[in-house]
């Protein structure tokens, strides 16, 4: 994973937390950790229509290698794999849980990743469910809230760059060699 | 204006931005090919819709404005066509500035008449004039940071205030100002465009344009943004990519369309500008102010317009939005030799040594031109009143040069003109 980053690396643009809820919540030194250490990501709420965000963010996640696992009540499989009502009910074991779900639902959620013992959770971009981060760090989850993981994942690993994108990141240090490949495996 | 947008690449690390002079990019597979067609995967496909050379300027841009992206064009008039296009659809109104380069104006009254796009021109220097023109059809605020041809300084809060209250994006040419006096986007603007072969290409080797966004602005009342495409099966820009959205939009379907993208060799030497741009308009308006100090005190000098001036009647807002310093563009009346200004105009255009006379702005050496003898000559005394430029106005492109130098061709000039 990842360019080395250097000293402008604070992502300030876009949110809509506080400077503190940002410091807890948007660290990107625990982005960066999320994205290298992550295998199997459970997406909740995943949609089945083609053009919608989930949609989109699980297929990016697939491609960069990563196991995408579909948490939606009543969908039999999506992506080519098993999709599954909630996160309680999935069999094997969870790096991390990426959430599409707003408002109350995103309390729900949280119970749920913390009684399965996911241990991280990361709401997406334009969710920002404090209470419901509060309780998952309180938990020992690690957090990201507010934040899209397909766009944190172009910005680290240098393909967001070529979007035109405002990375906010500035570094005189060279690429690692998988940057471009997304995900580090080699 | 060094750094941002470039790291090094893993293999060669070049250290200079590498010129990706290519067409088109090849894919992994062809499953990615597909991925990347349906704008699921951040890559390269084609140069007219982005390329890894622009896409450093793009990004460099973005920084420099505290912006969350940016998009090159061929041109800055391409950069007002593509960031309105992808705004308005037939119908809509703009309300802009009158204050505008005259490429702008005639872009707006008649290009955007075919397309059945009202622009409504207003007096920008009081608010309550863009507030009137405002109706249920306006889509977008225009307006320049510096404008032409009295220097005029756009009160950016206060409009930005105003648009936000409308829930209609500011859009503002910051041209004149570069992102190193100025920066629209923390005073509340939406969009910024630029003709980035001034300032910011800096040698006036180069045409470009860009087209900045803040990502703040809330799209879900444009349908041009947030409804469906259909060229993109439904796609919903806004909802899909978020502070995104805009950019693009405009990327993928307005640049896509018009065809106005940057050439690659064209962001390598805007990019070589950027490197110097603080060190140059430091340069450029302290040279400026110099002019313009030395012009007011001449006696062949009937007027100076620049906002650097304590007597000029922006000389507040441009110390609230630019430090004071509002560019090296700015045009001085002469004092009619004979009653006849025109003649005085030519003369003076035709004893100057240093200043090159031509038809651009930005150049790190100085230009001159004469309206009333050259882009506007077709116009009476009285038609060109009404535009605002008079036949004894002359506008300034004060360049790098030694000041004194400067000083001593004006002089010359301004004697001979006499």
């Amino acid at each position: 994973m990842d360019a080395e980053p250097g000293f402008s690396c604070e992502i300030t643009l876009n949110t809509a937390l506080t400077d503190d809820e940002r410091r807890r919540f948007q660290n990107p030194a625990v982005i960066r950790r999320i994205l290298a250490d992550a295998k199997t990501i459970a997406v909740v709420g995943l949609s089945s229509e083609r053009q919608r965000a989930s949609h989109f963010v699980a297929t990016y996640l697939q491609r960069a290698g990563y196991r995408v696992i579909p948490v939606r009540p009543g969908a039999g499989s999506m992506l080519g794999e098993t999709a599954y009502p909630d996160l309680a009910s999935v069999p094997f074991p969870l790096d991390l849980a990426v959430v599409f779900r707003r408002g109350r639902e995103t309390l729900t959620v949280a119970d749920q990743a913390i009684a399965a013992g996911v241990p991280r959770i990361w709401f997406q971009l334009r969710i920002p469910a404090v209470e419901a981060a509060e309780r998952a760090a309180a938990a020992g989850l690690e957090v990201v809230l507010d934040k899209c993981i397909k766009m944190e994942h172009g910005r680290f690993g240098g393909t967001l760059a070529w979007a035109g994108m405002n990375t906010e990141i500035v570094s005189a240090r060279k690429q690692r060699l998988a940057d471009h490949r997304g995900r580090s495996d080699g | 204006m060094l750094h941002a947008g470039h790291i090094p690449d893993a293999v060669v690390g070049a250290r200079a931005v590498p010129i990706y002079q290519t067409t088109s990019f090849v894919f992994d597979d062809t499953e990615m090919a597909a991925q990347l067609f349906e704008l699921r995967q951040y890559g390269n496909i084609y140069t007219r819709i982005g390329n890894p050379t622009t896409a450093v300027f793009e990004e460099r841009i973005a920084s420099l404005e505290s912006a969350t992206g940016a998009l090159a064009t061929s041109s800055g008039m391409a950069a007002q066509l593509v960031a309105l296009m992808t705004l308005l659809s037939p119908g809509d109104e703009i309300v802009s500035s009158s204050h505008l380069y005259g490429g702008t104006v005639t872009q707006f009254t008649h290009t955007f008449k075919k397309l059945s796009i009202q622009v409504r021109f207003v007096d920008p220097t009081r608010i309550d004039n863009w507030e009137q023109a405002i109706t249920p059809k306006t889509r977008a605020l225009f307006g320049e940071t510096i404008g032409n041809p009295r220097g005029s300084i756009l009160d950016l809060a206060a409009l930005a205030a105003l648009a936000d209250a409308k829930r209609i994006p500011l859009i503002v040419d910051n041209t004149f100002a570069t992102p190193y006096l100025c920066r629209p986007i923390e005073h509340g603007a939406t969009i910024v465009v630029h003709s980035a072969t001034k300032f910011i290409g800096g040698h006036g080797n180069s045409i470009g344009g860009v087209i900045a966004e803040s990502g703040r602005f809330d799209y879900s009342g444009f349908p041009t943004v947030a409804g469906p495409s259909p060229s993109y099966h439904d796609l919903r820009f806004y909802e899909t990519f978020g502070h995104y959205g805009y950019l693009m939009k405009a990327r993928a379907e307005t640049l896509r369309d018009t065809g106005a993208c940057l050439s690659p060799m064209n962001a390598f030497l805007l990019l070589q500008g950027l490197e110097t741009l603080s060190l140059r308009m430091d340069r450029h308006t302290a040279n400026a102010l110099a002019v313009a100090t030395f012009l007011r005190a001449h006696p062949a000098v009937e007027w100076v317009a620049y906002a650097g001036l304590p007597d000029h009647p922006d000389h507040a807002l441009a110390k609230k939005y630019m430090g004071g310093r509002p560019g090296a563009v700015f045009s001085f009346g002469l004092k009619a030799s004979g009653g006849d200004a025109r003649l005085a105009g030519r003369r003076f255009i035709e004893s100057l040594q240093l200043f090159s006379h031509l038809a651009n702005v930005g150049d790190s050496r100085s230009l001159v031109i004469h309206p009333a003898s050259t882009t506007h000559q077709q116009l009476s005394d009285a038609e060109l009143a009404a535009a605002g430029v008079g036949p004894e106005l002359v506008r300034l492109s004060v360049g790098i040069e030694t000041a004194d130098d400067l000083l001593w061709d004006l002089d010359q000039a301004l004697r001979a003109a006499a």
